[in-house]
């Protein structure tokens, strides 16, 4: 069963973040077998935005639906909560009014109220995409994340290819140690492509942001972009600004290949469908990880499907590098690699697993041929 | 392809002044057409959020996007109408009821236009006022659109008409002096809801710029106080609609400073940089008021300006 | 019909509630909902157990005090929106008096940081009126701007000068330590900001409606030139109140870093300000009638989560009944003096 071999994995990966129930894990206890019917349960899932943003938060809508269809449960949504205490009185107030016992946190900024209601709710179980969880904190909370650095390696690797000004452009929204991994990954794919190329990246600092992220498109196009990638929570905008002007363009979230028939190249997408998998675990007094990450060696992130300006030869180039991943063959950092500013990340021969959670958190640098700053101090 | 650099910066902001100025632009136009009757309508934000929304809706729906315009501007005008009515009740405050509309305006929008933000909509046509050059990137810039070029001429068109006809003439008076309107036998409101309803309209207008040509999308984040702003630009501009053409280009042009720097690698201050326009704003305002006279141009009906 | 002021006043502000929730329930109607139904999870959400009672009144603290920040000008005849904006000024200079005072004994650091947060907020405002007493500067419109100046500078502060690093979730200022957290009323979940702001109203209705201070304000609120002609001290009555008013606010400012986040960072401009602007005037700019009608809006805030998700409707609809809301008392407005009898000439 897959979920009993992801745990499995779990178990020999070299990482920080411990597991709970590693005991439970190493017996191979398969979920499911001990209880026959699954108890009722109630799920809420918390939005930052709305539910149709054709990026981030459809993404978990789509899991959300798919969570739904489980025997027993029953789902309600709220959407447009913003990352403040509000996160904190609605997740309450679906736990105190609608009897929810599980909680989806959909965005990255409600960990501080996951963890404080974590606490005080010991028997409801929380969920959040922030892979932030560590030791000492509640065994009732799941912090769960794709590795999205891997597709945008793969992003970065066609647009590698395709690029005529060897110049390209990362949008990020804020910076946070995934956006940094992300545009990491993009100019690693790139570079080892054409080592000369270059990667303009820019943060906007929101989430969503239309009228910027276009001035922001804009700005990189006249300044000789031809590749775009946007991490911000719905990056239509951006794409369909680039594809105006011609430009190439990679999507992110979800499947965005339909705004940009001439530009659209590929694009890197979550599949969140773990959800319900922890779900289960809780219905039925299972096992579950506390802290879970993967790449498409564990199917927790994919590739769009390709734009028509990639042609054939370059598409099975691109998937051989996604086998690479999967046979956990390519490692996306390794030595010798610099950061932007100069220091030296890795030396000749270091190699960092692609799983290792605690050096891709602390995160603090873009690599050579980034340009651009993080803001934040190493 | 050379290292463009500064100059990409500047060709940025030119580019941004023409691209981001048209809403401003409009909304101010419909602003300075309500001020000059003596009305402040601060519920043009959300009158042009709903612009925004209805217009991306019809012309999704219907495959044209000037038929969504049309709508926008009518959906505008209700508004405005609404604005103008409940405000000719007697104690009514009109800048508080431009505030409760922009609530509700936006409430509505965000609400009817959930089923829109997905699609895409066919877009508003420009001008290819570039294409003598061989650089892409003046050619972008200089990619005048449709509703901009009807902005340049509505602007002096407003102008000539608030001057020289009669109409124009009716619309100070009441906003100067509304006794001696009546005394002319024109009702104060009944022309002050027209004009906030022809000013409801164009901020409508403005609204369908954004979801329709640029950004080109709907989206609850769609506007960021624009509608709020144009009421700073409108006095800063002294009621004078040409002076609001300049002015909106000035703050298009600001709006774009941040994001053209932040491309060329300039990360630092971006937020104070991106409340530049605000700030300005407040300086000259500083600077122009008086308490000896009141701010020249000012219609002397008009509450803001006592 | 012959009614008393007050009687008058609770007779239309009934009449007006009651006409927004029939025009709400229409508006739900439209999308096949039962209106009495939802008005029943709006109860419920906002009042009807213990929980959603506490969540309506920690909404309601802020939303007290910024209201404060628009009631106390618009009686000196000004219209102030700048809540937003002096909240947050206030919020940030919490921050760096508490810093600032590390290692002092909580009480006092707890009453330095609000007097700091409060006289930030004061002057901010302040600023504001003095711009329009000396300069003739629309009130309106310099706080509008100062709102998106001050949310700015605080986002450029709280991102650089004084960034806590080790948070690694958004960016945000030095944390205040836990030792100087105010905390929650025993009993309860709600923390005692939710005391200091019906405190700061009480104080403020005493102040406008039981000295001759507060008296002068009518004056001037209602005609400049009788103020004038009386020899009322405006620019000093213009001062303090828009002084006053922002001292609220920036109050409400270091209440949300002292009792609820302990930082600073853009969690403080989440719309408190412009919430207090609505409160403001649907109490009639009476600051004791601000407590209830902040409690009223709290609650509404509060139960909008739970309309939707037990109807689906999405959240933009809360919107829509605050708007509806607001727009129906503002045209009630025309009502008053009309349900009186003409007091003999």
């Amino acid at each position: 069963m897959e979920d009993q071999v992801t745990f499995t994995r779990r178990e020999i990966l070299v990482g920080a973040g411990s597991l709970v129930g590693l005991g439970a894990l190493s017996s191979r206890e398969t979920p499911g077998t001990a209880l026959a019917a699954a108890k009722p349960v109630t799920v809420g899932f918390v939005y930052v935005g709305p539910k149709n943003d054709y990026g981030w938060n459809q993404q978990h809508a789509v899991a959300a639906k798919k969570v739904a269809q489980l025997e027993g449960v029953k789902i309600i949504e709220q959407e447009n909560v913003p990352e403040t205490v509000e996160s904190e009185k609605v997740m309450e107030g679906m736990i105190r009014h609608d009897g929810a016992r599980v909680i989806f946190a959909t965005s990255f900024g409600y960990w501080p109220n996951v963890l404080k209601l974590a606490r005080k709710y010991p028997d409801v179980l929380f969920t959040h995409i922030g892979a932030l969880w560590k030791d000492g904190d509640p065994k009732n909370a799941i912090g769960y994340r794709g590795y999205m650095e891997e597709p945008h390696y793969i992003c970065g690797y066609v647009a590698g290819h395709l690029t005529k000004t060897g110049k390209l452009g990362f949008i990020g929204s804020k910076p946070l140690y995934f956006i940094f991994n992300n545009a990491n990954g993009f100019i690693l794919g790139a570079r080892a492509v054409n080592p000369k190329i270059t990667c303009q990246v820019v943060i906007t600092g929101d989430w969503n942001n239309p009228v910027r992220e276009a001035e922001v498109t804009q700005s990189l196009i006249d300044q000789g972009v031809d590749v775009i990638v946007a991490n911000v929570d719905s990056a239509k905008v951006v794409i369909e600004n680039a594809e105006r002007r011609g430009i190439m363009s990679c999507g992110y979230h979800t499947d965005l290949s339909e705004l940009a028939p001439k530009g659209f190249l590929t694009g890197a997408e979550w599949n969140w469908a773990v959800g319900a998998k922890f779900v289960q675990a809780w219905q039925m007094a299972g096992a579950y990880p506390n802290l879970l990450r993967g790449g498409f060696k564990q199917d927790m992130v994919a590739i769009s499907p390709f734009g028509r300006a990639v042609p054939a030869d370059l598409r099975e180039k691109a998937l051989k590098v996604r086998q690479a991943f999967v046979d956990d063959q390519l490692k996306l950092y390794k030595g010798p690699l610099r950061d932007n500013e100069g220091n030296v990340i890795l030396r000749d021969g270091e190699v960092v697993a692609n799983d290792d959670n605690k050096f891709k958190l602390g995160v603090k640098f873009l690599v050579e041929g980034a340009i651009g700053k993080t803001g934040l101090k190493k | 392809m050379s290292e463009v650099g500064w100059w990409g910066v500047l060709i940025a902001v030119v580019g941004g002044a023409i691209r981001v100025s048209t809403p401003y632009l409009f909304v101010s136009l419909g602003e300075t057409l309500t001020e000059k009757s003596g009305r402040v309508n601060l519920g043009l934000e959300g009158t042009l959020v709903m612009g925004a929304m209805s217009g991306y809706a019809v012309a999704h729906l219907t495959g044209s996007p000037w038929l969504g315009v049309l709508v926008a501007g009518m959906a505008g005008a209700t508004f405005g109408l609404a604005h103008g009515a409940i405000c000719n009740l007697p104690r009514v405050n009109d800048i508080a009821v431009g505030i409760a509309l922009f609530l509700l305006g936006t409430g509505l929008a965000f609400h009817l236009g959930k089923p829109f933000i997905e699609p895409s909509a066919p877009r508003l046509p420009h001008f290819a006022l570039g294409a003598w050059s061989a650089s892409p990137q003046v050619r972008a810039a200089l990619e005048i659109n449709a509703l901009f070029v009807v902005g340049l001429v509505l602007a002096p068109l407003l102008l000539w008409g608030l001057r020289n006809t009669r109409w124009g003439l009716v619309v100070r008076t009441v906003g100067d002096n509304s006794d001696a309107a009546r005394a002319l036998g024109y009702s104060a409101e009944q022309v002050r809801a027209m004009a906030t309803m022809a000013g409801g309209f164009l901020a409508g207008v403005g609204g369908s710029f954004l979801s329709l040509y640029y950004p080109g999308t709907w989206n609850e984040g769609l506007s960021s106080g624009q509608g709020l702003m144009a009421i700073a630009l409108v006095i800063f501009a002294r009621w004078n609609p040409m002076h609001c053409f300049w002015v909106s280009l000035l703050f298009g042009g600001a709006t774009a400073l941040g994001p053209a720097l932040q491309s060329i690698g300039i990360t630092t201050h971006y937020y104070l940089l991106n409340a530049a326009p605000y700030a300005l704003t407040l300086v000259l305002l500083v600077w122009s008021s008086s308490t000896r006279h009141t701010l020249v141009g000012a219609p002397s009906e008009l509450r803001i300006s006592r | 019909m012959r009614l008393s002021n007050g009687a008058e006043t609770a007779a239309i502000s009934a009449a007006a509630l009651l006409a927004t929730l029939v025009l709400f329930g229409g508006f739900v109607a439209l999308h096949g909902l039962n209106p009495f139904q939802v008005y029943g999870v709006l109860y419920l959400g906002a009042f009807g157990t213990w929980f959603s009672l506490q969540q309506t009144l920690t909404q309601a603290a802020p939303v007290m005090l910024t209201a404060l920040c628009t009631a106390l000008p618009a009686r000196a005849g000004l219209l102030v929106i700048g809540g937003e904006g002096a909240l947050v000024v206030g919020g940030v200079a919490t921050v760096l008096v508490g810093v600032a005072l590390a290692g002092a004994p909580p009480p006092l650091a707890i009453a330095l940081m609000c007097l700091g947060g409060a006289l930030a907020g004061g002057l901010w405002i302040g600023a504001a009126g003095a711009l329009r007493q000396f300069r003739g500067v629309n009130e309106t419109i310099s706080t509008l701007l100062l709102n998106y100046i001050a949310i700015a500078v605080m986002n450029h502060l709280v991102t650089g000068p004084i960034r806590d690093f080790a948070q690694v979730l958004k960016p945000a200022s030095w944390s205040i330590g836990e030792a100087f957290m105010l905390g929650e009323i025993p009993g309860t979940s709600i923390h005692w900001g939710l005391a200091l702001g019906v405190v700061a109203c009480l104080a403020a209705w005493v102040l406008m409606r039981h000295t001759t201070f507060g008296f002068g304000v009518d004056i001037l609120g209602g005609n400049v030139r009788a103020a004038r002609m009386a020899g009322l001290p405006i620019a000093r009555m213009v001062l303090l109140t828009c002084f006053l008013g922002g001292g609220a606010a920036g109050l409400a400012g270091a209440i949300e870093i002292v009792a609820v986040h302990g930082f600073a960072s853009s969690s403080l401009a989440v719309g408190f300000g412009y919430a207090g602007i609505l409160v403001a005037f649907l109490s009639r700019q009476n600051p004791l009638a601000v407590v209830f009608i902040a409690v009223l809006l709290g609650g509404i805030s509060a139960s909008g989560g739970l309309v939707q998700r037990r109807f689906g409707l999405p959240d933009a609809a809360t919107l829509v009944l605050q708007g509806t809301l607001f727009v129906v008392v503002l045209a009630s407005n025309t009502l008053y003096g009309r349900l009186r009898a003409a007091r003999v000439a």
